[in-house]
């Protein structure tokens, strides 16, 4: 968008609140131009602390304040209403007006007169591809089109702050797999600050750098998505946070498979056809690691040689990064890791099967 | 071929003797004497006052409750509150009360004797045998049957909505004019159906509460039985109900077509 303020604002919020069983208790911070993920289990609290920052749900404590502007200061009584904080919020399955057409939906919140509000919402549904739709009803829509004419809405109206509540999750997993490029890059392309929830954590490396791992209404841990899935904190980080991914370029290869040369060096393959820039998804437990020059004699495809930059034993099992141009994290059992003698520094190789390497379109 | 059971020819028997005995009545106001002879009788200028005087008192009535019940029962619908049940019983206890009982509720509150009566007459208001008390007894009557209406289809339409309304920057009125109303939009339609009814076949509480004036406080459910107390007055009060029946059939039709339809939206089926 052209109208990118031109000083980025940050957005800092403290929350406390008894939910269900348990209490929210969270702290974050965001800044514009840098999209945060909240990743957690359902029923964490994500959504709680998402709506908190909206304005829709009053925190029993807590401070919330964008740039210089506070949004809520229950120690100062200070308390704007949602419709006053300019705080854009996608819903999760989108609650678009069904009785208006989407043009009228997008037109909703943006400024000015009559003319002016549907020429910009107009504009906005040009930009998501979706202008045809301009007339039709929500009801008629297909998950995807819902999703466009949400986003749509929320940016019409030129919010300060962005909130996705689970954006793709009511999407099916085909138009999942575009939608994420898609989101990338209008999140990207957006100067303030933005926090998505997710429950997949790989979507929380695809779509943001910067993650944090909700669980219980506590977030446990925050970090650049490769950093957190390389050192998890705890085990429960790790059984949820587990996601390696690398961006590259697509092209089919001369066996049937399809190549991804990735950024910084080096290339893998995928069974998955794809062309152009796509990001390359593995499971850490779906990566082996090996002394280099073992010449393995299987049916592995994927081998990358990197420098082991950290070994994080969570229980049994331990997590190992990988510094390579784009970096990786395995999982290996705590055996392996003490039989292979994994400490940072030693040269090793990552190693995963083709058929295990999922392709999503950047 | 079978012979159909015994127990299925008794049903089949019943059906049609309830129905039979539920429609047999409401066709003899119109065959007993004839349409001709109704429509003489609606020349009367008592009956035709007494229809101007329905008319207009039930729709002064729906009028007050349309504009002061479609807010107040969209706040009881939205927010929770302490005794919020109560409310609610409250609102539904006029539905359930016999009318005399309200016509003796009403003079106890709002009579020359009554609690507020004093103060009403200072105020330089006259409700007794005036057309104003009609109106009163009326809302009475009839409002809790749209509030009812009203308060579910206000909680039947998705929260989210207005939120999201609110996210993009619309006020407590926006929300309500853009979201709540639409989307309550058949509720409401079939509740003030309802509350209109109930208005027009009112009898007792308003010849408690306001007499039977031909003119000021005689309505049509008050005219009938004012002409079938008369010698010769069977005609005349045919005619009314006939006038009563065929306005209440519409209605009842307008109820159906609004509540049955599921809403070309099927917002509110989730």
């Amino acid at each position: 968008m052209s109208s990118t303020p031109a000083a980025l604002e940050t957005l800092r919020a403290n929350v406390t609140t008894p939910l269900r069983g348990f209490e929210l208790d969270a702290g974050l911070e965001a800044r514009g131009g840098e999209p945060l993920a909240l990743v957690g289990p359902s029923g964490a609290g994500k959504t709680s602390l998402l709506r908190a920052i909206a304005g829709l749900l009053s925190p029993r404590r807590g401070r919330i304040e964008l740039g210089a502007e506070t949004w809520l200061d229950t120690a100062r009584r200070v308390e704007l209403p949602a419709e006053r904080r300019s705080c854009g919020l996608v819903f999760q399955d989108y609650a678009l007006f069904p009785r208006m057409s989407v043009a009228r939906n997008v037109a909703y919140g943006a400024a000015g007169g009559r003319g002016a509000r549907r020429a910009a919402a107009l504009a906005m549904l040009e930009r998501f591809g979706v202008a045809h739709l301009a007339a039709a009803r929500p009801p008629s829509l297909s998950g995807g089109e819902r999703q466009r004419v949400a986003l749509a809405r929320a940016l019409a109206a030129r919010p300060r702050a962005l909130m996705l509540d689970e954006p793709l999750s009511a999407l099916d997993s085909t138009t999942r797999r575009r939608a994420v490029g898609e989101l990338r890059a209008v999140l990207a392309e957006l100067g303030v600050p933005v926090i998505l929830v997710t429950h997949s954590f790989e979507e929380a490396a695809l779509l943001a750098r910067a993650v944090a791992i909700v669980d219980r209404g506590r977030i446990v841990q925050r970090g650049d998505a490769a950093e957190v899935s390389s050192r998890p904190a705890t085990s429960f980080v790790a059984d949820f946070a587990g996601a390696v991914v690398l961006h590259g370029e697509a092209e089919s290869g001369d066996d049937g498979l399809t190549v991804v040369r990735l950024r910084g060096g080096g290339a893998v393959r995928a069974v998955a056809e794809a062309r152009g820039p796509v990001a390359v998804c593995v499971y850490p437990w779906e990566i082996s690691l090996a002394a280099p020059g073992v010449a393995a004699e299987d049916s592995v495809l994927n081998r990358v040689e990197g420098e082991v930059s950290s070994v994080t034993v969570v229980g049994n099992r331990a997590r190992v990064g990988v510094a390579l141009p784009q970096p990786l994290s395995a999982e290996v059992t705590a055996d392996s890791a003490r039989r292979l003698g994994l400490r940072p520094g030693l040269r090793v190789t990552a190693a995963w099967k083709a058929s295990a390497t999922r392709l999503v379109g950047d | 071929m079978r012979r159909p059971s015994t127990f299925a020819a008794l049903a089949l028997f019943a059906a049609l003797l309830v129905i039979a005995f539920l429609l047999v009545p409401v066709i003899a106001v119109f065959a007993d004497v004839g349409l001709a002879r109704l429509a003489d009788a609606l020349g009367e200028e008592s009956a035709r006052e007494a229809l101007w005087l329905s008319l207009r008192t039930t729709l002064i009535a729906l009028a007050v409750v349309l504009f002061v019940g479609t807010p107040a029962a969209y706040l009881i619908a939205e927010r929770d509150f302490p005794g919020r049940s109560l409310v609610l019983t409250a609102i539904e206890l006029p539905l359930v009360m016999p009318p005399a009982v309200a016509g003796i509720a009403l003079l106890a509150a709002f009579g020359p004797d009554g609690i507020f009566g004093p103060a009403i007459e200072g105020a330089g208001i006259e409700l007794v045998f005036e057309t104003a008390g009609v109106v009163v007894a009326l809302v009475f009557v009839s409002a809790p049957f749209y509030l009812r209406g009203a308060i579910a289809a206000f909680a039947a339409v998705d929260g989210r909505l207005g939120e999201a309304a609110r996210t993009l920057g619309a006020g407590p009125f926006r929300v309500f004019a853009s979201v709540a109303l639409p989307g309550a939009r058949a509720g409401l339609a079939s509740g003030a159906a309802l509350a209109w009814g109930r208005a027009l076949g009112e009898f007792g509480a308003t010849l408690l509460f306001a007499g039977s004036l031909q003119g000021v406080t005689r309505t049509a459910p008050l005219a009938i039985f004012s002409e079938f107390s008369e010698p010769g007055g069977f005609v005349p009060a045919l005619a009314l109900s006939a006038v009563l029946i065929l306005v209440s059939a519409a209605l009842l039709l307008g109820v159906k077509l609004l509540g049955g339809e599921p809403g070309p939206q099927g917002s509110r089926s989730r």
